[in-house]
């Protein structure tokens, strides 16, 4: 059914996987024959424990992890088979946010969010932070649209944690991308905080169409944002489906038994039983101090 | 329900005995054979007594004599310290396991780094002095590359202890090695880098006054020749002054490094 749906949809195709795999070298099975399409604007948020994969799946998108088996393009162009200036070009198209921020704490905002131009640029050139006044003007409005233009000149580390998470999407915007990816944005952050930084990413996502994917724990942060959901366990691809579709049965299945696909999908009303309850800060604790 | 927990037993009294014993016998072992004994200390009382009597009081006339080469040992100490300083901060970032990630780089580098710390700065200076004659220049090598040794080693093993998560959004956002490095690791680096030129520079201006002895210029040179001639006044004026000059450097120095880190 599913090529049906991709030709009726005008969007552009943004990310294939063919049949990807990935084994650890501890043998762990990362993926598990992933077959995937994500198309242009979507705000894709992945679900699954920790364990299931979600990490691998995310960070090999941008081959932060390679994977074993099966090839991954980006725009058409294959990363699995790209080295050297060519996977620089197609990573500088990718946008990463971290659960851990990943900011150089010393440095200023203005130039961590600078540094997502270098890919942009000469490496004499960014060496000697010699960015051309277009990259400043970009960086001081990639800080604007998280409402951060004003702490553009303070030193990194002086920012809550969630106005640190503002500056790294400010860094991935910087870098003019057409896929963001962030592997569990907000499980550092307060409810408070989570909420204006999924704001943001859905904000971006819909002014610039930027292709969107994200890793949560909380299934409540999922249906409220999402466009698709997609559910891991065990590394395989077990729900794909619209926020209205992921009831809470589907969630279940993704987070505990087998799930019988056919039978689930549709088998509520949608929208019945969504409930948008923002987690506890004791639930966002107890996940943040997971490893990556 | 009758479970009875046995209680972990205490550890053995005799192996901390064993422990003591057994240094108490290596340091009268080693008194002994090298004849550094309580006996000679006592014995050499009344010549420290003569000899601190004929320092006293120093010559003060003998200060602007001195001035010139205190400064010339400071200014060994400083150009040591930043050459040796600049060059150990590629070898630092070769050493790094977390930037280069071949083995074959980076433990012929740090092979190399340990032979040369392996050798004191005395022994440098010793060296230098018979291949580039007596003089400051030998004694700024000396300094060179004992200060090389040091911050290299000392940086490296701050490289390793750096926070990855900034290098790997540096990979993500399509930095290429140096970009990461200057956007990534420098930044995170810098502050203990800057510490450890100051920590260096601190144990140079203390090596360098007494490099003279070997014939590598400075203060040490004249603090030999006072120590020929007898002039323990003189001599006296020497140390004193080093030792407001060290004080001084050491206080400025631990001020700038609080600040830093």
């Amino acid at each position: 059914m599913k090529y049906i749906i991709l030709n009726i949809e005008s969007w552009q195709i943004m990310i294939t996987f063919n049949d990807v795999s990935k084994v650890y070298p501890n043998g762990t099975k990362g993926l598990n024959h992933i077959n995937l399409t994500i198309n242009e604007g979507e705000l894709v948020v992945i679900v699954g424990l920790s364990g299931a994969g979600k990490s691998t799946l995310l960070r090999s998108i941008n081959r932060l992890i390679d994977i074993s088996e099966g090839d991954i393009q980006i725009n058409g162009q294959s990363i699995t088979s790209a080295s050297g200036a060519k996977l620089r070009r197609i990573r500088r198209g990718i946008g990463m946010i971290f659960q851990s921020f990943n900011l150089v704490k010393r440095s200023t905002v203005m130039r961590n969010v600078l540094s997502g131009r270098v890919g942009h640029h000469s490496t004499l050139r960014t060496v000697f932070g010699m960015f051309p006044k277009e990259d400043h003007e970009l960086a001081l409005d990639a800080l604007a649209r998280v409402n951060l233009q004003e702490k553009a000149y303070s030193r990194a580390d002086q920012l809550s944690g969630g106005q640190q998470q503002r500056v790294s999407i400010a860094r991935a915007l910087a870098q003019q991308p057409q896929i963001i990816l962030a592997d569990e944005p907000v499980a550092s952050l307060d409810p408070l905080t989570t909420r204006q930084v999924m704001d943001d990413l859905q904000r971006i996502n819909q002014e610039l169409q930027i292709t969107t994917i994200i890793n949560l724990h909380f299934i409540d942060l999922a249906r409220e944002y999402a466009t698709r959901i997609i559910g891991l366990r065990a590394g395989e691809i077990v729900f794909d489906g619209t926020p209205e579709e992921a009831t809470d049965d589907v969630f279940s299945h993704i987070y505990g038994r087998p799930i019988h696909r056919d039978e689930v999908l549709g088998a509520n009303a949608p929208g019945e039983d969504i409930v948008t309850v923002i987690p506890d800060a004791a639930d966002i604790k107890a996940t943040s101090g997971e490893p990556l | 329900m009758n479970m009875m927990i046995e209680a972990p037993a205490a550890p053995k009294k005799y192996k901390k005995i064993l422990t003591w014993l057994f240094f108490i016998v290596v340091l009268v072992l080693c008194s002994i054979q090298t004849e550094v004994t309580p006996y000679q200390l006592i014995r050499g009382l009344p010549q420290m007594g003569i000899l601190l009597s004929e320092m006293f009081p120093p010559d003060w006339s003998y200060l602007p004599t001195i001035w010139k080469p205190m400064v010339e040992t400071v200014q060994i100490a400083l150009v040591g310290t930043m050459l040796g300083g600049l060059l150990a901060i590629p070898v630092s970032l070769l050493c790094a396991y977390n930037i280069v990630q071949s083995r074959l780089v980076s433990l012929p580098v740090r092979l190399i780094l340990n032979l040369v710390r392996t050798i004191p700065d005395l022994l440098f200076a010793a060296i230098f002095v018979a291949i580039f004659g007596i003089g400051p220049f030998a004694g700024m090598l000396a300094i060179l590359f004992f200060s090389f040794g040091l911050i290299a080693k000392l940086t490296f093993e701050a490289i390793e202890a750096i926070d990855p998560g900034p290098m790997e959004a540096m990979t993500a956002v399509g930095a290429n090695k140096i970009q990461l490095i200057v956007f990534g690791v420098i930044p995170q680096a810098l502050p203990y880098y800057m510490s450890y030129l100051l920590y260096a520079f601190e144990i140079n201006v203390r090596a360098a006054s007494v490099l003279g002895l070997v014939g590598a210029g400075g203060i040490g040179l004249l603090l030999d020749r006072s120590l020929g001639l007898f002039r323990y006044d003189r001599a006296a004026m020497i140390i004193l002054l080093t030792l407001v000059i060290v004080l001084v450097i050491d206080y400025g120095s631990t001020v700038l490094r609080r600040k830093l880190l």
